[in-house]
């Protein structure tokens, strides 16, 4: 049983989310809404990668691999951005 | 420790069980899980395209002795050009240290039985040779005309040839870089020896550690916009079209994203195949081990920085200009780091000329050259001079073929004893090395100067003008193919007539120093218990560089 | 427990450090893949920078209905796929196989409801090209992203069912110990998808569906 019952608070946690990007998304806030959007989907990410995925157990080299990837994207973002909001 | 050196015995194994002797069939090639072999095996294929990557480019070279054309259409240059870039990038020069000198080595000198996933490194050889073979098929049935940098629109619209099949052969390539990497990386975390700490590793496995980490995080992005091209060109699906609001320099930014830092996987393992090699032969630790390891880190970070300066005329704001040159000549420093501390390295050393250490001065002298050059096109105003120029393309060649394959040849004629169990006569191979150097800068230094001058790349029918210097490269092009063909020669020669090698021709430290050559096939008959720094050549009692 | 001195494959030699080896090794898998992938939002927020106002006329002609239901299940799935990976290694042979079977029909719920999605988009006329219904024509690059986002996403998807299948497969005919470090590896690539997702879904989705 003990395997079922930590997932499941995450999983009605995830569903919860879901309701509520769909209701922030219907609220007409304009760029608030966006905002909430993009936050809610980061929320649901680090839950499935950090309970679902179990980062929160796992040894620093797995935690850093996780994170190279995520930092290493700041790269391509960040430094193309620069290009594209200065021209 | 005292080698007994066995003098020409023509038919004698090697060594009764090796490697090389655990089973004799195709199948127990094909099937192989051993990471000596697996480097074999590769080793066999990039030699393959080498030769025919080799090949196209010789043609160009005739082709261009006369200003007009002599015997090929313009089409056809633009296939043949476009061939030697695909596949020396993707199928020699990616692959070519990591793939065969790593996968032999790495567990060598970790102290290792094998690679932390066997199974996925014969796939890894399987998916590259898959790959080599679809791209091969597309280049030459047909053929691609856009250069291996596939910009669009040409690429998606415009291009009459086989880009999507030769964009799904390196998409294909992609998967053996990434899974090498992942391989390459956990073994060098997860199966280290007891006492080989981080800081007593060869600086050869620092730099192949360093090139996975950039194989893993640049190949995807690479893989993703050969995607994007093939869903436009193939499916329509509007991406980096203007008419439909697309950028085509939206393709560039990604592209260069992962071949940027693709130039740092050819050379990074260079930079560590030089560090072996001047320690041993001038009998000297490497100076400043820490700060090598730190110049290859950060290479290996910052060269995901820089990829901007191809694009400095193709549109990016002047802004991003600035900062992607600024950071192209941060990234300068560290390699110039290096190249400090190998001059320092042979300092007050014990030298010996032989040929790994020949072909190592040529890597050192043309990758300082080569990158001296990168510094004039990081420099916004002289790169709208030089940009689309002959001086680019020398300027990559001296890095990539002065520098790589300068390496790979010093890799070749430091390891091959303890690869084959055999030496090679160092005379021929110092002529090689000799000749190599001479060809190449015959080859590639007229390059710089007809580019100053205005003379485009990629062009097949050009201005009379610089036909003289177009004799001279291609003369050189002649001795380098020369130069690249005789170690065929005399290295196939040493197999069967070579001297017997011995565990440690060379008095190097190392673990694959160690064992016998050629190793047996599970390494070490003990795992070894390290107690010493990496280059322990100061030491009293270690032995002179015999042989 | 006692299946795992089977287990260890050379160079290995501790069973305990090999499983740790083969996560680490994946997690690595996992991080070229959060590049492949990234490289993808790239453009997409680069050109959604370009033409805000066509993306969002874009996004308004998807079907919100079929993304939430979607969304939803890939959530449920990755829900049953971590008492797998949890149950697995403790012996709990029957939890295994039935989080195994639930997650591959929710994986499978979720192609169908896209297949469903995309026969609808294309009655609409929704595939770039001549006849395209939107104006301006930037949204046909919405439509573009959308149509390369959702079938590399649904290739993914249909990779991990197939890989799901073949352990349950095994498992059942018990050619797999529940220990193998197999299971959990499926596992962080079953939640890999459900995260790539999660992004798709708000920016194919709900980014300024209503103003």
């Amino acid at each position: 049983m003990h395997v079922w019952i930590k997932p499941a608070g995450v999983w009605i946690a995830l569903l919860a989310l879901l309701a509520a990007t769909i209701g922030a998304a219907h609220a007409e806030l304009g760029a608030l809404s966006i905002a909430l959007n993009l936050l809610i989907a980061g929320i649901c990410i680090g839950l499935i990668g950090i309970l679902f995925m179990n980062l929160a157990r796992s040894s620093v080299l797995i935690r850093l691999a996780a994170a190279s990837g995520l930092f290493w994207l700041l790269f391509l973002f960040v430094m193309t951005a620069g290009d594209y909001l200065s021209r | 420790m005292t080698d007994i050196t066995l003098d020409r015995l023509p038919h004698v194994e090697a060594a009764s069980l090796s490697y090389l002797t655990e089973g004799h069939t195709l199948g127990s090639w094909l099937l192989t899980t051993d990471h000596k072999r697996i480097g074999v095996l590769y080793a066999l294929t990039i030699t393959f395209f080498f030769f025919i990557a080799g090949a196209a480019i010789s043609v160009v070279r005739l082709e261009l002795v006369h200003p007009h054309g002599l015997f090929i259409t313009d089409e056809e240059y633009n296939r043949l050009f476009t061939l030697h870039g695909v596949i020396m990038v993707w199928f020699f020069l990616v692959p070519s240290i990591p793939t065969t000198f790593g996968n032999f080595l790495l567990p060598l000198m970790i102290g290792a039985k094998d690679v932390a996933f066997p199974r996925l490194n014969l796939m890894s050889w399987y998916i590259f040779v898959a790959a080599g073979l679809v791209t091969l098929y597309a280049l030459i049935a047909g053929g691609v005309d856009t250069g291996w940098t596939f910009y669009t629109p040409l690429s998606t619209f415009y291009a009459n040839g086989n880009v999507i099949a030769a964009a799904a052969g390196v998409f294909i390539a992609g998967f053996s870089s990434i899974a090498t990497g992942i391989n390459f990386i956990a073994t060098t975390h997860m199966l280290r020896a007891p006492g080989m700490t981080w800081t007593r590793l060869p600086l050869f496995v620092w730099a192949i550690y360093a090139t996975s980490v950039v194989m893993v995080l640049a190949t995807p992005v690479l893989a993703m916009s050969l995607l994007l091209i093939v869903a436009e060109r193939w499916l329509g699906m509007p991406i980096f079209d203007p008419a439909n609001g697309g950028d085509p320099l939206l393709f560039q930014h990604m592209f260069w994203f992962y071949s940027h830092p693709a130039v740092y996987i050819m050379i990074l393992p260079a930079m560590g195949v030089a560090s072996e090699v001047l320690a041993c032969f001038a009998r000297r630790r490497v100076f400043g081990y820490v700060a090598m390891i730190i110049s290859l880190m950060t290479i290996a970070v910052i060269g995901f920085m820089v990829w901007g300066h191809h694009m400095f005329v193709a549109g990016q704001s002047p802004y991003a200009n600035l900062i992607f040159s600024f950071l192209s000549f941060i990234v300068a420093v560290p390699s110039a780091i290096k190249v400090f501390n190998w001059t320092a390295t042979l300092y007050k050393g014990s030298i010996t000329l032989k040929a790994p250490l020949l072909y190592v001065m040529s890597f050192i002298g043309l990758f300082t050259i080569g990158g001296l050059t990168g510094l004039f096109l990081a420099s916004v105003p002289l790169d709208i001079h030089l940009h689309a120029t002959y001086f680019v393309v020398a300027h990559f060649h001296f890095i990539m073929v002065g520098g790589t394959v300068s390496a790979f040849f010093a890799a070749l004629h430091f390891w091959w004893p303890k690869i084959t169990g055999r030496m090679y006569p160092d005379a021929w191979a110092r002529i090689g090395a000799m000749t190599t150097f001479l060809g190449f800068m015959v080859t590639f230094l007229p390059q710089f100067v007809m580019g100053y001058d205005g003379m485009p790349r990629r062009y097949h029918v050009y201005p009379e003008q610089f036909q003289p210097y177009h004799v001279i490269s291609t003369i050189g092009a002649v001795i380098l193919a020369v130069a690249y063909t005789l170690p065929l020669f005399y290295l196939t020669w040493s197999l069967r007539y070579g001297k017997i090698a011995g565990d440690n021709p060379w008095h190097a430290t190392g673990l694959e120093w160690k064992t016998s050559s050629p190793p047996p096939k599970e390494n070490f008959e003990h795992t070894p218990v390290v107690t010493e720094e990496a280059y322990f050549y100061e030491l009293e009692g270690v032995e002179d560089n015999g042989s | 427990m006692t299946d795992a001195s089977a287990l260890i494959r050379e160079p290995w030699e501790d069973f305990a450090r090999q499983k740790e080896g083969v996560s680490f090794g994946f997690w690595i898998f996992i991080a070229s893949e959060v590049m492949f992938f990234g490289g993808l939002f790239f453009a997409f927020a680069v050109d959604r920078y370009l033409h805000t106002q066509a993306f969002r006329i874009g996004l308004q002609h998807t079907d919100l209905t079929y993304g939430t239901i979607n969304t939803a299940l890939l959530m449920s799935s990755s829900f049953f796929m971590t008492a797998v990976v949890r149950g697995a290694p403790a012996g709990l042979r029957r939890t295994t196989v039935f989080g195994l079977a639930v997650c591959a029909a929710l994986g499978v719920g979720f192609l169908i409801t896209k297949g469903i999605e995309y026969h609808d988009d294309i009655s609409k006329g929704l595939i770039p090209g001549a006849g395209f219904p939107l104006r301006p024509d930037a949204t046909q690059l919405f439509f573009g992203f959308y149509w390369i986002m959702t079938g590399v996403h649904a290739i993914h998807l249909f990779v991990g069912i197939c890989l799901v299948l073949l352990i349950e497969t095994l498992i059942v005919l018990r050619r797999l110990p529940l220990q193998s470090p197999t299971i959990e590896i499926i596992g962080l690539y079953w939640h890999f998808v459900d995260i790539i997702w999660m992004i798709l879904f708000p920016i194919l989705y709900l980014l300024g569906r209503w103003p």
